[in-house]
């Protein structure tokens, strides 16, 4: 069993979905009997080009939901692993859209991980399902949650959007794979 | 139940509805919006009432009134909104009518910013408006404890006829967490008592009213209020602890989501085998002083954590007396304290105390 104790820190655009895909992340933690809490940003830097969301996951309850440097990252844009790659934990995991990110991160003593989510969204479906790429990603390399029951989390939000589930799946499960063949290269 | 995760602010709305309360008056603003956004699509659904006043001036009369008629009754307003309607609650106090009142602080003073802050401390506690008069007050730090303590400001507020506020920081407001709520009704009706003007067919008029021209009168009046505001001192303070189990150096006091980014702080401490416990007041009126007394009698020295430049620690004081080491470390602005710097003020304190971490084999676990 993965240490499940983690934070995750998701940014973007405001409309790249990485709120949603916290909230996924946080679902699939609580049906899993996890404690979790979601805070996003609301402030005047939304406006600058992050709109970003801290999600904890513990085994108890979670103590402070503010984490100033988070165990994992994804990002989907360059001004938020500007502003975010410098503040994750040493060891800890970077995930960056690579279509949409021209640059790379200077952090050595990270994991970090480039994946053409756009590209890959596209691929099977639809590129605006990119922040489910991302969330596919770190879910196969982290174990935190289970697939399965993520899986079921995108089909429950998106249930009055119907038509909107298969390309969502396919863009989770592109990045799950990603996610699951990284974590078994190791490096 | 089963859980289910939801934002603050729509499970302070959800809350209301399970308590019986039906009827909300307000007027956006940032970060307590989804609150009235909650319930303008919520109330309909359950026969409730919503009106988005033309101001918060407006709204908190509102309130006034539909309480006096003895209807359940809630508003939400962050900060600067809670200062426009802080008259009404003055009369509200006055005519002993039972309103809750939710105030999600954000910066100040003036209209500041939409960020987090705890800056609305003794506002609430001290001096909400003009006239010698209190409100409870209960300060939730986490979503399920706002839902708890929305359903506990109605009953209060109808046992004692009194306006309750029920005070958390933009954070509270804007996160998800996971929510268990009672099934709905879980609040008797209300209770139109001898009060509430429900119309006098059959019965004698009832006035509410709160102008006293004779002083005698008011003066009874105020006496009438202290004894109840020393009933609510005795019967009603509430208060929670961590890691107070065992031996400490350090007791840190902090409020609301504070409170839980020190326990991040505490936790990481204990590892290091650094002895330190919270005292979290969830009553901020009646402030548990006597309780705050007994867990730092244990502790060294204290330190208080907040969100703004010192408010609670008046009351820390208040309770400690002029003797007691009390350092203080607060941010505001919607400057968020993060958990290290919240670890290195603990440091700096407990190295006031001289005391040296415990060997590592020795500590008992958080």
């Amino acid at each position: 069993m993965p240490n499940t104790d983690t934070e995750v820190l998701m940014a973007g655009f405001g409309g790249q979905g990485m709120l949603l895909s916290g909230k996924i992340l946080a679902y699939a933690a609580m049906y899993q009997g996890l404690e979790v809490s979601w805070l996003p940003s609301y402030g005047p830097e939304m406006r600058g080009g992050t709109a970003n969301v801290t999600v904890c996951i513990s085994e108890k309850q979670v103590a402070s939901p503010y984490i100033a440097q988070p165990r994992a990252l994804l990002t989907m844009n360059q001004p938020s692993l500007e502003k975010f790659g410098p503040r994750v934990r040493p060891g800890g995991l970077i995930i960056i859209n690579s279509s949409l990110v021209p640059i790379k991160s200077d952090r050595a003593d990270c994991r970090v991980i480039y994946v053409a989510a756009n590209d890959l969204a596209a691929k099977v479906g639809t590129g605006r399902a990119a922040n489910l790429v991302m969330l596919g990603v770190y879910v196969g390399l982290s174990g935190v949650v289970d697939a399965k029951v993520t899986e079921k989390i995108i089909e429950k939000e998106f249930s009055d959007k119907v038509k909107f589930i298969p390309a969502n799946v396919a863009a989770f499960r592109a990045g799950l794979e990603e996610g699951v063949n990284a974590r078994a290269t190791n490096r | 139940m089963a859980k289910v995760l939801m934002k603050g602010n729509e499970a302070i709305g959800e809350a209301a509805i399970r308590a019986g309360c039906v009827h909300f008056f307000g007027y956006p603003i940032t970060p307590q919006s989804e609150v009235p956004e909650y319930l303008a699509k919520r109330l309909p659904e359950v026969g409730g009432k919503f009106v988005q006043a033309e101001s918060e001036v407006a709204a908190s009369n509102m309130i006034y009134g539909a309480a006096g008629v003895g209807v359940r009754v809630l508003t939400t307003s962050s900060s600067p909104g809670i200062s426009l309607m802080s008259e009404a609650l003055s009369y509200i106090a006055a005519c002993e009518l039972p309103v809750v009142v939710v105030n999600v602080m954000r910066s100040g003073p003036g209209l500041g910013g939409i960020l987090p802050a705890q800056s609305d401390y003794l506002h609430a506690t001290k001096g909400t408006a003009h006239g010698d008069f209190k409100m409870i007050v209960l300060a939730p730090a986490s979503v399920q404890e706002a839902v708890n303590l929305v359903i506990l400001a109605f009953e209060l507020a109808e046992k004692y006829l009194n306006p309750v506020m029920v005070i958390g920081d933009g954070m509270i407001g804007q996160m998800m967490e996971p929510v268990e709520f009672p099934v709905e009704g879980v609040g008797k009706p209300l209770d139109p008592g001898n009060w509430a003007l429900t119309g006098c067919k059959g019965r004698g008029k009832r006035i509410i009213n709160s102008l006293y021209l004779d002083p005698e009168i008011c003066y009874r009046h105020n006496l009438k209020l202290t004894a109840k505001y020393e009933e609510i001192r005795k019967a009603e303070q509430r208060f929670d602890t961590y890691n107070t189990d065992g031996p400490y150096d350090l007791l840190v006091t902090a409020f609301g989501m504070t409170s839980r980014i020190a326990r991040t702080a505490i936790d990481e401490l204990a590892q290091e085998g650094q002895r330190v416990a919270l005292f979290r007041p969830i009553t901020l009126n009646p402030f548990p002083y006597e309780a705050l007394r007994a867990a730092a009698s244990k502790a060294k020295r204290v330190l208080d954590l907040e969100m703004n430049m010192g408010q609670m620690l008046q009351d820390v004081r208040m309770a400690l007396g002029p003797d007691a080491a009390i350092d203080f470390f607060g941010t505001a602005g919607g400057v968020v304290p993060s958990p290290d710097q919240c670890r290195e003020k603990m440091l700096e304190s407990i190295s006031k105390t001289g005391s040296r971490p415990k060997a590592k084999g020795a500590r008992r676990n958080p």
